[in-house]
């Protein structure tokens, strides 16, 4: 199907983009690599009357280092990521993510504040945001505020972004000696939405787990920490130990996976364990 | 909903023209530039019939829209061999190895193939998975493909040796 008519503007600087933004309302919409929108468009399940490229607009590109944080432009194409030299030294989980999404020609348009803002449940950059206490600034006509991963993810596709509101950039702090991060998921066929996933990162003292976190995403609407692992990690449980595993089974049962032609509930339910228990052992083997 | 100027080299050639902003690069490709090579399968980014290079890089045509492209280079199946100097590796490999049937979705293939063993040269057997896990043929099964890849990524790695 063809998407409904539209105006279209690609300025090249963030004030005009956020300008038009503003000017546009509801009727307005950022689009960074459209490989998220243009489908949904071209099935009209979503209309709108303007398309703002972020496409152009330099200062939305591109890695740098910042202090302790990695600082990524938001309209950065993920397979820019995937090669990225900094993300490899500080944050190497973010190259692995990219790995799992969709496929080559995807990547070289797809980007990582599209990703974020589109908020797929199944997506592998929201949960890894929130795994590594990343940051997103926003910027709009009436200011700019920065937003923290773990409050940025409301529900399945919904952010609590405001419509004018654009992502500048996404700010990572670098990985700290001791840290071990890993990614690990189950889909039908490579490039596939994950049926269920996980993003673990752990922090060691002396060889020993003092602090985890363990996202989860394909399984619910938003990246979901899985409360009683991390609690289980912090507190000494091993991998494969029995106190890990009746966490981790604790978390699965609070957990209400999406059924759809994919994957029933139940299995979704099942996989979920797995993904996590093998993130979990990869984070490990990887801080060590 | 106003009509926009979009000029971009296609296959080295430049095309100009005022399209509607919903446009895909796609239609634009096959109407307006009368280059059929490019097709169309799903029109949601998943099966890669549409695969074209934008600045050098395999993109979903039908994910873009024209006034997107503005400004670029695009590579469409047209500018891939042919001519006088016939086909290239990759294409002659996908004829020796039956990696095509119908051939519906041959230019897209072909397309993310050259790109790849121009980034690749040496690819292991999963890297060639990998990279053709974005392109959908019902009438191969892939392995014919998947030997077409080999075959051709060989005779560049020797014929760069040489
Ligand atoms: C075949 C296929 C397979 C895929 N597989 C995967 C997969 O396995 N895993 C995965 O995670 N993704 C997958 N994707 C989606 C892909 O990663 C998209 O690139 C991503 O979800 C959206 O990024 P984008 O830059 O293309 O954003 P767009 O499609 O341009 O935009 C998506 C949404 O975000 C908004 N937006 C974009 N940028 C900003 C910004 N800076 N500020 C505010 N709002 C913004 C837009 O308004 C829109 O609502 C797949 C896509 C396809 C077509
Ligand atoms: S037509 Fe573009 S990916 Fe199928
Ligand atoms: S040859 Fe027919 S779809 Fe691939």
């Amino acid at each position: 199907m063809k998407p409904a008519a539209f105006d279209y503007v690609a300025p090249t600087s963030l004030d005009a983009a956020l300008t038009a933004l503003a000017d546009g309302g509801y009727d307005a919409k950022p689009i960074a690599g459209g490989q998220s929108l243009v489908p949904l468009m071209a099935f009209r399940l979503a209309v709108f009357g303007q398309l703002v490229d972020l496409g152009r607009i330099e200062e939305l590109q591109g890695v740098a280092r910042d202090g302790d944080e990695l600082v990524i432009g938001a309209a950065t194409r993920q397979a820019a990521i995937a090669k990225d030299a900094l993300v490899a030294e500080h944050a190497p989980v973010l190259a692995q993510a990219t790995g799992w999404i969709g496929h080559q020609q995807i990547r070289n348009r797809g980007t990582i504040g599209g990703s974020i803002c589109h908020a797929d449940p199944a997506a592998e950059y929201p949960a890894t945001a929130v795994a590594l206490d990343a940051t997103i600034d926003v910027a709009s006509t009436r200011g700019r505020r920065s937003i923290p991963a773990a409050e940025l993810f409301e529900a399945a596709y919904t952010t609590t972004l405001e419509p004018d509101e654009v992502a500048v950039a996404v700010r990572i702090p670098v990985r700290r000696p001791g840290e071990g991060t890993a990614i690990f998921e189950v889909a039908r066929r490579p490039g596939d939405f994950a049926l269920a996933g996980c993003v673990v990162r752990v922090a060691t003292s002396g060889g020993a787990v003092i602090d985890a976190r363990v996202l989860a995403f394909g399984v619910g609407g938003a990246p979901i920490r899985l409360a009683a692992a991390e609690a289980a990690l912090a507190a000494g449980a091993g991998v494969g130990s029995q106190e890990l595993t009746a966490a981790l089974q604790a978390d699965a049962d609070g957990l209400t996976p999406p059924e759809d032609a994919q994957a029933t509930s139940a299995y979704r339910h099942s996989i979920v364990v797995h993904v996590a228990n093998t993130a979990i052992a990869e984070a490990i083997a990887d801080s060590q | 909903m106003s009509r926009q100027q979009v000029e971009m080299t296609v296959n080295g050639r430049v095309h100009a023209g005022e399209v509607e902003p919903r446009l895909t690069l796609v239609d634009f490709l096959r109407e307006d530039c009368a280059l059929t090579g490019t097709h169309t399968g799903c029109e949601q980014g998943v099966c890669g019939a549409c695969t074209v290079l934008v600045d050098g890089e395999p993109m979903r045509s039908c994910l873009m829209f024209a006034v997107q492209a503005d400004g670029a280079q695009v590579t469409t199946i047209e500018g891939i061999g042919g001519g006088r100097e016939g086909l290239t590796p990759v294409q002659q490999a996908f004829m020796d190895n039956h990696g095509l049937q119908c051939g519906y979705c041959t230019p897209g293939f072909i397309v993310t193939v050259e790109a790849f063993l121009r980034d690749t040269p040496s690819p292991s057997d999963e890297q060639i998975r990998e990279a053709l896990s974005g392109n959908v043929c019902r009438c191969t099964g892939y392995q014919g493909i998947i030997a077409a890849v080999r075959q051709a990524a060989d005779q560049l790695a020797a014929e760069a040796r040489s």
